[in-house]
C-alpha cells in the first residue's frame, strides 16, 4: 500500500476553539461562528480569504449548509464530513489534502457538535433502518471490555486495574483544571474517581469523557505562503486514517487489548513524519481517552510503552504534564469534554498553543528544551471495530 | 390414529413465590412458587424454545409439515405467530403454520391439526390476573411442544378419546383486555362435572378400556374447584392421579395438559396407558399408550429438571413490571428503533435462523456475510446454522446505561464451538456470577417491542444439559 504523505506540504496559520461544555445558551450556530471567527482572526484573514471548507459534525446538521447558512458563505465549496468520533480530524486531513493538490490556497477545517440538547444521557447515535438484531450496547460497555481482557492478559490484578484507570482519569482532570476552556475545571481527588457511581463493567461515571457542546477550527495553507500570515505555524507532519474490516466482534482471535486500527494508523503516521522513536521525538500526544481503558491501550498502541507495560508507566507518571511524555496536557476527552465533530480539531488545538509555547499554566518544559512535533490520535467506533486517525505536527520545517 | 413421535417442555427461568405477593399487598399470594415468563419473554419465543426441544429428539431427517401453534395470549392478531416459530426453527416454507388461539381449548384443536398432518403442535401461555387475585398467584408460564406423526414412529399412540362440548358462561375475556373473570367457582362445578364423565366415558368405550386401567390420569383446567371435583369423580386409582404442578409451577393454561403429559413421558413405561383430561368449555379427553421407543427419545432435561434450574428470587416489582402491570421511570436514554420489516425479511435467515455464513477456510461469519474477512472471496460461502451450537464467553460487560426494560443490560463476546464470534446480550443470568470462560446456548427472545413491532431475536444464557 502506498501512503506518501504530504510531510511538510501544508501549515496551520490559525485556530479557534471555543469552550466546551453545557452550552444552553448557545446553538451549534453559535459555536461555528465563534470557532471560525476565532480562527479567522487568529490567521489574520477574512471569511471571504478562505477558498474552501471542510465541516466535520456527526449528528448536529447535514450537508455543507450546516455551515454555510450561519456563516453566509457565499457559492463556495463546503463539505460535509462524518466518521464517527474521528469526524473532526477527518475534516482537517481532507482540507489539508486540498490544499496539498493546489486547488486551494485557504482552506477552513472546523468541526461541531451539540449534544447537550438531545436530553438524554451519555452519546445517542441514529442508525438507518435495520433489522433489529446488531447489540443494543452504549459507548462506555463497549470500550469497558477492554479493561477485563487486558488485566487478564497482562496479570493485573482488579484493584491495581482500577487504580491505572484512576490515575489516568485523575490525570486528565488536573490537566483540565489549568485549562480555561474545558469542560471540568476541577481536580477530582483519586477516591471520588474511584468510588464514583458505575455505569458500564468496572467503569464509573469518572471513567468516562463529558458530554458537551462546543468547536473548533483550523485555517490551512500550503507551507511556502505559511509565513505570509504568520511567524510560527505548524507543519503538518503526517496524517494517517484507516477504516478496519470491523473483525473484532466476529473474530475469535482478536483480545480486547489493542485497536489493530490504532497500530496501523500509528505506524503509517510515523513513517510519514519519519518518527522512528515516538516517546523520545515527540513533546507531547492528545488521544483519545474517551473513556480511561481506552488511554490506557492506546500508550501501547502508539509506541508509547512496550506491550503489557502501559500500566507501569501510568502509575509512574510517564504521561504526566511534567512526566516524560504529556499525554492530553489540555485535559483530553475526559476533562475538557467530547464535542464530537469538534474534538480532533481540539486536540490540534492544543498542539498549536503548546508547540508555540502559548499554553499558560499548562505549559509543557519539553518545549523550551527543544521538541517541536506533536501527535494526536482521534478514533471512532469501539474496540475490534473503529476508525483511527494519527497526525503530527511540527513547528518547524524538517 | 396418529401418536406422539417427540416432545419438548418449556418452563422459564423465573418463579415468583406467592408469599411476596401477599407481602407486598398483605393479602393474595399463598404457598409456593408460580413460572414466570421473564421481560424478554411471550408465548411466541416460549414457543419457539420448547419446539426446539422436541425437533431436538425428533428421528433424523423428520421435517414437521406445519407447525400448529396455541396460546390465549398472541403476540399479534391478524398477524400469524405460528410463522415466527416456523422460521426460528429453520422450516422449509412448503411446511404450514397456523395459529389457533384465544382460550385453553385451542391446544386441543392445535394437537388435532398437527396430528392430521404429520405437524408440529406448539402449545404455549403466560398465565397472569389482576394483582391480589388467584389468577395471578395460581397462573403459570410454559410452553410445549408434541411433533406428531405416524404410530410406527411415535412414542405415545392415540388410542381413544372424545369431546363433551356445552356453551355456558364460565370464564370470559373480551379482546384487549389483559386479565379475565370468573362466575362465581360453584356454578362451574356444577356445569363441567356432567361433561367430564360424559367425555371420559366415551373416551374410554372408544378404547375398550376401565378407568382403573389407566396408568396416568392427567386432568386439568383453568377452573381450580371443578377440576379437583373432577378428579375424584372419574374414578381412577389414586395413584394414577398426576400431579398439576400447582406449588410449582403454577397453572400455564393452554399448555398446561401437555407440560403435565410431558412430565408423564418423562418418567412413563413401555405399555403404559395416559388419559389427559381437558376442562375448557366442556371436556375433551385423549387417551395414549407409550410405547417402546419411549426409552431412546427423552428430551435431555426432564420437566422436573427443568423446574430444578431455576431462580426464586423474582421481585413481586419486577414481576408487575414485565407483566406492563406496573409502569416504572425509564433510564434517560432514547428507545430503540422499531425493526424495519424490509431488512428483517431480507436477514430472515440470520434474525430467525441464527445461520452464519462459512468460508471456504471455515471461518463463520456473524451475521452472515458475502465477503471472507480472511480471503476477500465474494459469494462463497455457505450458511451454517448457530442456534444449536453452544458457546463460550469470551469476554462480557454489565451495561447499566442502555435501555431496557429489566436494567441492567449484560452483553458479552462468545465464541462458538468450532469457529464463529458473536456479540449479544445474555439473559436468564445474574450479572454478579458471569465469568469469562462460562459455558451459554442460544435462546429466542423478544428483545424489545416498539410501534407495536415484536423485535425477535437470539440471546445467550447459561448452558443446560446437551441436547440431541
Amino acid at each position: 500500500m502506498a501512503s506518501h504523505g504530504i510531510r511538510d506540504k501544508v501549515a496551520i496559520i490559525g485556530m479557534g476553539c471555543t469552550k466546551f461544555g453545557e452550552h444552553w445558551d448557545k446553538s451549534a450556530d453559535d459555536m461555528l461562528i465563534e470557532s471560525s471567527q476565532a480562527a479567522l482572526a487568529d490567521a489574520g484573514i477574512t471569511l471571504d480569504d478562505v477558498d474552501a471548507f471542510w465541516l466535520g459534525t456527526m449528528g448536529s446538521g447535514l450537508s455543507g449548509l450546516t455551515l454555510s447558512r450561519p456563516l453566509k458563505i457565499q457559492h463556495k465549496p463546503v463539505t460535509h464530513v462524518e466518521n464517527f468520533c474521528a469526524t473532526g480530524s477527518e475534516a482537517f486531513r481532507n482540507a489539508c489534502y486540498a490544499v496539498a493538490s493546489g486547488a486551494y490556497d485557504i482552506a477552513m477545517a472546523i468541526g461541531v457538535e451539540k449534544l447537550k440538547d438531545s436530553g438524554y444521557s451519555g452519546l445517542v447515535v441514529g442508525s438507518p433502518a435495520n433489522d433489529g438484531t446488531s447489540a443494543t450496547v452504549t459507548a462506555p460497555a463497549s470500550f469497558s471490555l477492554l479493561a477485563p481482557a487486558y488485566a487478564k492478559k497482562y496479570g493485573v490484578d482488579d484493584q491495581e486495574l482500577k487504580d491505572v484507570l484512576t490515575r489516568i482519569a485523575w490525570k486528565n482532570h488536573k490537566n483540565g483544571a489549568l485549562n480555561p476552556r474545558a469542560q471540568f475545571r476541577k481536580e477530582v481527588p483519586m477516591e471520588t474517581i474511584a468510588c464514583s457511581p458505575i455505569v458500564a463493567g468496572p467503569l464509573g461515571i469518572f471513567d468516562c469523557s463529558g458530554v458537551s457542546d462546543g468547536s473548533a477550527a483550523a485555517i490551512i495553507v500550503r507551507a511556502e505562503d505559511a509565513h505570509k500570515y504568520c511567524d510560527n505555524p505548524l507543519y503538518v507532519k503526517a496524517l494517517s486514517f484507516v477504516a478496519g474490516p470491523a473483525s473484532g466482534p466476529i473474530d475469535p482471535s482478536y483480545d480486547y487489548t489493542s485497536f489493530d486500527e490504532v497500530v496501523h494508523s500509528a505506524t503509517d503516521a510515523y513513517a510519514q513524519a519519519g518518527i522512528t522513536n515516538p516517546i523520545a521525538e515527540l513533546a507531547m500526544a492528545e488521544v483519545h481517552d474517551c473513556f480511561t481503558p481506552t488511554e490506557l491501550v492506546l500508550m501501547e498502541d502508539l509506541g508509547f510503552a512496550e506491550r503489557g507495560m502501559g500500566w507501569k508507566e501510568v502509575l509512574a507518571g510517564t504521561y504526566d504534564l511534567d512526566g516524560e511524555l504529556p499525554v492530553n496536557p489540555d485535559g483530553g476527552l475526559k476533562s475538557f469534554g467530547h464535542p464530537i465533530g469538534a474534538s480532533g480539531l481540539r486536540m490540534l488545538f492544543e498542539c498549536w498553543l503548546q508547540l508555540r509555547g502559548l499554553a499558560g499554566d499548562r505549559q509543557i518544559a519539553s518545549i523550551a528544551g527543544g521538541k517541536t512535533k506533536a501527535l494526536t490520535h482521534n478514533l471512532g467506533g469501539g474496540p475490534g471495530a473503529c476508525v483511527s486517525f494519527v497526525s503530527v505536527v511540527g513547528s518547524e520545517l524538517d | 390414529m396418529s401418536g406422539i413421535v417427540s416432545y419438548g417442555a418449556y418452563v422459564p427461568y423465573w418463579r415468583l413465590q406467592r408469599t411476596a405477593i401477599t407481602g407486598a399487598l398483605g393479602s393474595g399470594g399463598g404457598k409456593g412458587t408460580r413460572s414466570v415468563a421473564s421481560y424478554d419473554e411471550d408465548t411466541t419465543s416460549m414457543g419457539v424454545e420448547a419446539a426446539r426441544r422436541a425437533m431436538a429428539w425428533a428421528p433424523d431427517g423428520r421435517v414437521p409439515s406445519l407447525v400448529a401453534f396455541a396460546t390465549t395470549v398472541p403476540a399479534y392478531l391478524d398477524k400469524t405467530n405460528a410463522t415466527a416459530i416456523h422460521a426460528a426453527l429453520a422450516l422449509p416454507s412448503s411446511a404450514g403454520a397456523v395459529d389457533s388461539v384465544g382460550s385453553v381449548r385451542s391446544a386441543s384443536g392445535a394437537i388435532m391439526i398437527a396430528g392430521l398432518r404429520d405437524g408440529l403442535a406448539v402449545l404455549s401461555d403466560i398465565r397472569t390476573g389482576l394483582p391480589g387475585g388467584a389468577d395471578e398467584s395460581n397462573g403459570g408460564d410454559a410452553a410445549v411442544a408434541l411433533l406428531m406423526g405416524d404410530d410406527d414412529q411415535a412414542i405415545a399412540v392415540g388410542i381413544g378419546g372424545a369431546d363433551a362440548t356445552a356453551e355456558f358462561v364460565d370464564r370470559w375475556r373480551v379482546p384487549g383486555e389483559a386479565t379475565s373473570k370468573q362466575w362465581e367457582e360453584r356454578f362451574g362445578e356444577y356445569a363441567y362435572l356432567p361433561l367430564v364423565e360424559q367425555s371420559v366415558t366415551d373416551a374410554l368405550k372408544s378404547a375398550g378400556l376401565t378407568i382403573t386401567e389407566i396408568d396416568h390420569v392427567v386432568v386439568t383446567g383453568l377452573h381450580t374447584r371443578a377440576v379437583a371435583a373432577a378428579r375424584k369423580a372419574i374414578g381412577a386409582r389414586p395413584d394414577a392421579i398426576v400431579d398439576d404442578l400447582a406449588g410449582s409451577v403454577g397453572n400455564t393454561g393452554a399448555a398446561h395438559a401437555a407440560l403435565l403429559l410431558c412430565d408423564v413421558l418423562d418418567r412413563a413405561k413401555a405399555g403404559d396407558t395416559i388419559a389427559v383430561v381437558t376442562l375448557a368449555d366442556g371436556c375433551n379427553t385423549w387417551l395414549l399408550k407409550v410405547t417402546d421407543r419411549i426409552g431412546s427419545r427423552r428430551p435431555a432435561q426432564t420437566v422436573r429438571e427443568q423446574l430444578a434450574i431455576c431462580n426464586d428470587g423474582l421481585a413481586y416489582a419486577s414481576f408487575l413490571t414485565w407483566r406492563g402491570l406496573l409502569h416504572r421511570e425509564p433510564p434517560r436514554r432514547p428507545e430503540p428503533d422499531r425493526p424495519a420489516a424490509p431488512p428483517s425479511l431480507r436477514s430472515n435467515s440470520w434474525k430467525y435462523g441464527l445461520f452464519g455464513s462459512r468460508d471456504e477456510a471455515g471461518f463463520v461469519h456473524l451475521p452472515p456475510a458475502r465477503v471472507s474477512m480472511e480471503s476477500g472471496a465474494i459469494d462463497r460461502m455457505e450458511l451454517v446454522r448457530m442456534a444449536d451450537v453452544r458457546a463460550t464467553i469470551a469476554t462480557f460487560t454489565v451495561d447499566r446505561l442502555a435501555f431496557s426494560l429489566s436494567p441492567p443490560v449484560v452483553a458479552a463476546v462468545i465464541d462458538f464451538d468450532g469457529g464463529g464470534r458473536f456479540q449479544c446480550e445474555l439473559t436468564d443470568v445474574d450479572p454478579s456470577a458471569v465469568k469469562i470462560g462460562d459455558r451459554v446456548e442460544m435462546t429466542f427472545r423478544r428483545l424489545y417491542t416498539q410501534d407495536g413491532i415484536h423485535n425477535y431475536f437470539w440471546k445467550a444464557k447459561p448452558a443446560g444439559p446437551a441436547a440431541g
